[in-house]
């Protein structure tokens, strides 16, 4: 589906990237840990988080990670989302929690960007 | 790929991490990104050495003064050196434990302090060679490599 599909399924506000929901996405990651977005997450895929400071969006870039959905209704600091528009990554908040979101999303078809990990200690 | 022998670098550079500096953690890890963009290398290995200097520099930034992060490029191989002027590591096994830290709340406020950086870096890196010393610093290797 495209990022203005997800807008109108988690009644989201755009933050940044108004410009970019044309963006076609169809897998999700969900944490709060950092660690375990660059351990887990894919790229071009959707990271929904309630974590919302700067190593958000450097999580984000690094991992080609095609938008955040922040969760819970969080807004962003200035500084992340300065650099969210200088690194093209588009912010979306929606006032669902975590369980919501990715329970509205994967009724619609985003499915997750992994389904289980490899073995008990959580690598993959 | 080019013969190593006559041109073995395609790139070499190094960057400095503030120790500390939490609003910065990060700025280091997305230039090696462009860096290894610009140079054409294939976006899983630009991934993998994103993802390795990036725990490697939220590290820096919460243990040390100041890290140095060396970036070298030879046709096939991404090498990424970081060395700190940190504390060090008393037991390096037990540091190299999932889940164990002594990470402070401005760490996990960040994102990170779950004990899971080092493992993340070793995960992601084809070769990964760690040493360090109380009182000196640590300095961690990593080679990433073209399949």
């Amino acid at each position: 589906m495209k990022l203005s599909d997800v807008k109108e399924i988690l009644d989201a506000e755009v933050i940044v990237g108004e410009d970019n929901l044309d963006l076609e996405v169809k897998t999700a990651f969900g944490a709060d840990l950092m660690s375990d977005v660059l351990a887990f997450a894919k790229a071009g895929s959707l990271l929904l988080t309630g974590l919302t400071n700067t190593q958000v969006i450097r999580t984000a870039n690094v991992l080609d990670i095609a938008a955040i959905i922040l969760v819970r209704g969080k807004k962003p600091s200035t500084e992340t989302i300065a650099l969210a528009k200088e690194l093209k990554i588009p912010i979306l908040t929606t006032k669902y929690i975590l369980f919501e979101t990715a329970g509205r999303l994967y009724t619609k078809g985003i499915v997750g960007c992994l389904q289980k990990v490899d073995n008990a200690s959580g690598r993959n | 790929m080019p013969v190593a022998e006559t041109n073995p670098n395609l790139y070499s550079g190094s960057f400095i991490i503030e120790g500390g500096n939490f609003n910065s953690a990060g700025i280091v890890s997305t230039s090696i990104k462009s860096t290894l963009k610009k140079l054409g290398i294939p976006g899983d290995i630009v991934r993998k050495a994103a993802i390795v200097s990036y725990e490697a520099e939220i590290n820096v930034v919460s243990y040390a003064k100041k890290g140095v992060v060396t970036l070298t490029v030879e046709p096939g191989i991404v090498r990424i050196e970081v060395a700190d002027e940190g504390p060090g590591i008393p037991n390096i096994d037990l540091a190299m434990q999932e889940g164990y830290s002594t990470a402070d709340q401005r760490i996990r406020e960040m994102g990170f302090g779950a004990g899971m950086g080092l493992c993340n870096i070793k995960n992601y890196s084809d070769a990964f060679h760690i040493e360090s010393e109380v009182g000196k610093g640590t300095r961690l290797k990593m080679t990433i490599t073209t399949p």
